[in-house]
């Protein structure tokens, strides 16, 4: 395919409590193969996902927080928080971690790719998309 | 146009994995091509052949075989969900050491490739779920 689609994840469901969150990260993971233009969106419950200092260890599941911070390393290119989610459960951009990317062929670099948007830019990165993966 | 869907329910347990069923026939029966259903999360329960439901209710899995014969459509588990869930294929039960199969034909196994392959290739994607 010579076609680059933009691809958006979007995630609604909180790191953990239902599997949504790591099956999602799962098809991410793969889908860098496909050398797509890919953003992730984290609205609603989602953006827990990225909330720094997660602590899995008496729950018995597995920490896949980490695997965030190399989403810059699997082709992702944009990480977008809902501004309106984050500030409904009292979080504020302080509270997340931050993603670096780089391009190993032009070597551009983003500290953080990670970037909180409001509400009107959200349906506007979402009309633009090709593919809406919903999770 | 040539479509694909994406299923991220159970059946039963939800409305999403019928809405995805209507939405497909309805669909095809249009004229459109559907390049491929993928069955994600608990959506890979749609594929065993086990499932029993009361005889006044629907059959969910023999609706989609119905639908695939007709239509010759590709009905694809995602492998990586299926492990977690207990759906095997002959492939599955030889690499995994399982002594029984219960993915019901034409249901494929595959991986999660086939979900990006066919959101690249299909004029819309549309996804089903919660």
């Amino acid at each position: 395919m010579s076609d680059i689609k933009k691809f958006m994840y979007l995630n609604r469901r909180a790191p953990y409590g239902t599997i949504y969150a790591w099956e999602s990260l799962e098809v991410v993971l793969i889908g860098a193969a496909f050398d797509q233009e890919v953003s992730l969106m984290f609205a609603d419950d989602g953006v827990y996902q990225l909330v720094k200092g997660c602590d899995t260890s008496e729950s018995d599941m597995k920490n896949f927080m980490p695997t965030y911070r190399t989403l810059g390393d699997y082709g992702v290119r944009y990480m977008y928080v809902d501004q309106a989610s984050l500030e409904a459960r009292g979080l504020t951009a302080d509270d997340l971690i931050e993603v670096a990317w780089e391009d190993w062929e032009t070597e551009e670099e983003v500290d953080n790719i990670v970037e909180v948007v409001d509400s009107a830019k959200v349906t506007e990165l979402m009309a633009e998309s090709d593919v809406v993966f919903s999770f | 146009m040539k479509l694909s869907v994406q299923i991220n329910e159970g059946p039963y347990q939800h409305q999403a994995t019928d809405t995805a069923y209507h939405f497909t026939k309805a669909a095809l029966e249009n004229g459109h091509e559907v390049m491929r259903v993928f069955f994600y999360h608990d959506g890979v329960l749609n594929g065993t052949r086990l499932t029993t439901p009361p005889q006044d209710d629907r059959h969910i899995v023999n609706r989609w075989v119905e639908l695939a014969e007709k239509y010759n459509l590709d009905l694809v588990l995602c492998v990586a969900a299926a492990q977690r869930r207990g759906l095997v294929d002959d492939g599955e039960a030889e690499r995994n050491k399982k002594n029984a199969t219960n993915i019901q034909e034409p249901f494929r196994i595959s991986g999660l490739g086939q979900l990006i392959e066919a959101a690249i290739q299909s004029d819309r994607l549309v996804v089903f779920g919660d």
